[in-house]
């Protein structure tokens, strides 16, 4: 037994439950590393299983966002070695994730990171001409225009501020 | 590698996630066709973006499938090991990309559909396809946005971007009618609250394209245009089985393989 282990021997189930989450929530998110998965609201829960080991819930950003798989790997990597029992990861669809459930920690380090963080609130189901205005990450300008709706990963957009002449990733609102 | 039947005489919900699963990754593959060949860096990222979203989509409703279905298949054997026949999307989907002008256009169309679909979906009274549906809606809003985007700009563009446009709406309008098809499974699930009816979501669907058409300047096609149909069946044309060849080589040819 790890001395980690050992020190969580005795702990009931909702002190495990919270030190799961907590050791859970500091995994960075593979392609924006600034973010923790609690920052970006990607963890959901943590409960103790009938059979002793730990089960963290997890819930993707996008269908077909391909970090799942990694936060997956890397969240039952990080349990195991804090000496949580028997870790295992689940995906879970509902409710569907939103950018509302980012936290303010996490839009401001998105911001000081080089990305626009998205709106508070999302705006949905908008075919035309619904873009919000967004500050320039770095100058904070609000000249800025989209290059494209889609970025370099599926949760991001492509804007440009056109006081500073930066191009910038918008984490879109979803 | 063996070929599978799953969709031939399948329960309603078992089809109905097969058919939504189909669709979903023919039009995710078509679009990741484009990969490397796209007309500018924007549309390369936007493109794979967008297949991206499809194939995820397309990932949560084949596991679930293997689950409806039982018998210790995964998400994979579904993709890979079914014949063109097994496949039930719509045939809309497996049209090939031709010309950028025809990949924007299937896409409006398909997306249009596909919006109040998802969003009826969450009402479903079957818990996974209602959480599927949930994320898939503010995905497919982004698609519909961005598809919408372009056919205004090549409709109310250049005489060579409109000519290119009005050949794609020439070529894929006659497979929009299947959208809104239903056939016995179909209303059994409808009758039970698990699945929407698409013939109510038909006037949502007709003011969607009508607006984007208007901006395109681009007519909207008769009422009474002779509608394609199948795919939702089996039946469809030759290219499904092209794509899939391809698609299904590797996992056929070396089962198991993993890298």
């Amino acid at each position: 037994m790890t001395a980690a282990a050992a020190r969580l021997v005795g702990l009931g189930g909702h002190r495990l439950r919270l030190r799961a989450l907590e050791v859970a929530g500091e995994v960075a998110d593979p392609e924006i590393p600034v973010l923790s998965i609690a920052d970006l609201g990607v963890l959901r829960d943590a409960r103790l299983r009938d059979d002793g080991g730990v089960e963290v819930d997890i819930t993707p950003t996008y269908s077909g966002c391909p970090a799942m798989n990694m936060i997956a790997v890397q969240v039952e990597a990080a349990l195991l070695e804090a000496g949580l029992p028997a870790p295992r990861v689940r995906l879970v669809l509902s409710p569907a994730w939103t950018t509302d459930w980012m936290t303010d920690a996490g839009r401001e380090k998105l911001r000081a990171y080089g990305i626009a963080p998205p709106a508070p609130r999302a705006s949905r189901r908008a075919l035309f001409g619904m873009d919000e205005e967004l500050a320039c990450p770095r100058c904070g300008g609000t000249d800025t225009e989209k290059l494209s709706e889609f970025g370099s990963t599926a949760c991001k957009s492509l804007w440009r501020c056109t006081a500073c002449r930066e191009p910038f990733d918008h984490f879109k609102c979803l | 590698m063996t070929s599978i039947l799953v969709a031939r005489d399948a329960p309603p919900l078992l089809l109905h996630t097969l058919r939504l699963a189909d669709t979903a990754l023919v039009l995710g593959h078509r679009l990741s066709e484009w990969t490397g060949q796209a007309p500018m860096l924007e549309e390369e990222l936007a493109l794979a973006n967008v297949a991206l979203d499809l194939i995820g989509q397309a990932r949560s409703l084949y596991a679930y499938a293997a689950e409806l279905e039982g018998k210790g298949r995964t998400e994979d054997d579904l993709a890979y090991l079914r014949d063109a026949p097994e496949y039930r999307n719509l045939l809309i989907a497996e049209q090939p990309n031709g010309d950028f002008a025809r990949t924007v256009l299937r896409q409006l169309l398909v997306s249009a559909f596909m919006l109040p679909y998802w969003h009826a979906l969450t009402a479903s009274r079957d818990e996974t396809l209602a959480a599927v549906a949930a994320k898939a809606e503010k995905e497919v809003a982004y698609h519909l946005r961005h598809a919408g985007e372009w056919v205004i700009r090549l409709g109310d563009g250049t005489d060579e971007s409109r000519s290119r446009m009005e050949d794609a709406l020439d070529e894929l309008w006659p497979f929009t009618g299947e959208m809104f098809e239903t056939d016995e499974s179909d209303r059994a699930l409808i009758a039970g609250g698990f699945a929407p009816d698409p013939a109510a979501l038909r006037p949502e669907w007709d003011a969607t394209v009508a607006r984007v058409f208007a901006e395109a300047t681009l007519p909207v096609p008769q009422a009474g245009t002779w509608m394609q149909s199948g795919g939702r069946r089996g039946v469809h044309g030759e290219h499904l089985g092209h794509m899939l060849a391809t698609m299904q080589h590797l996992p056929r040819a070396y089962p198991g393989a993993a890298w």
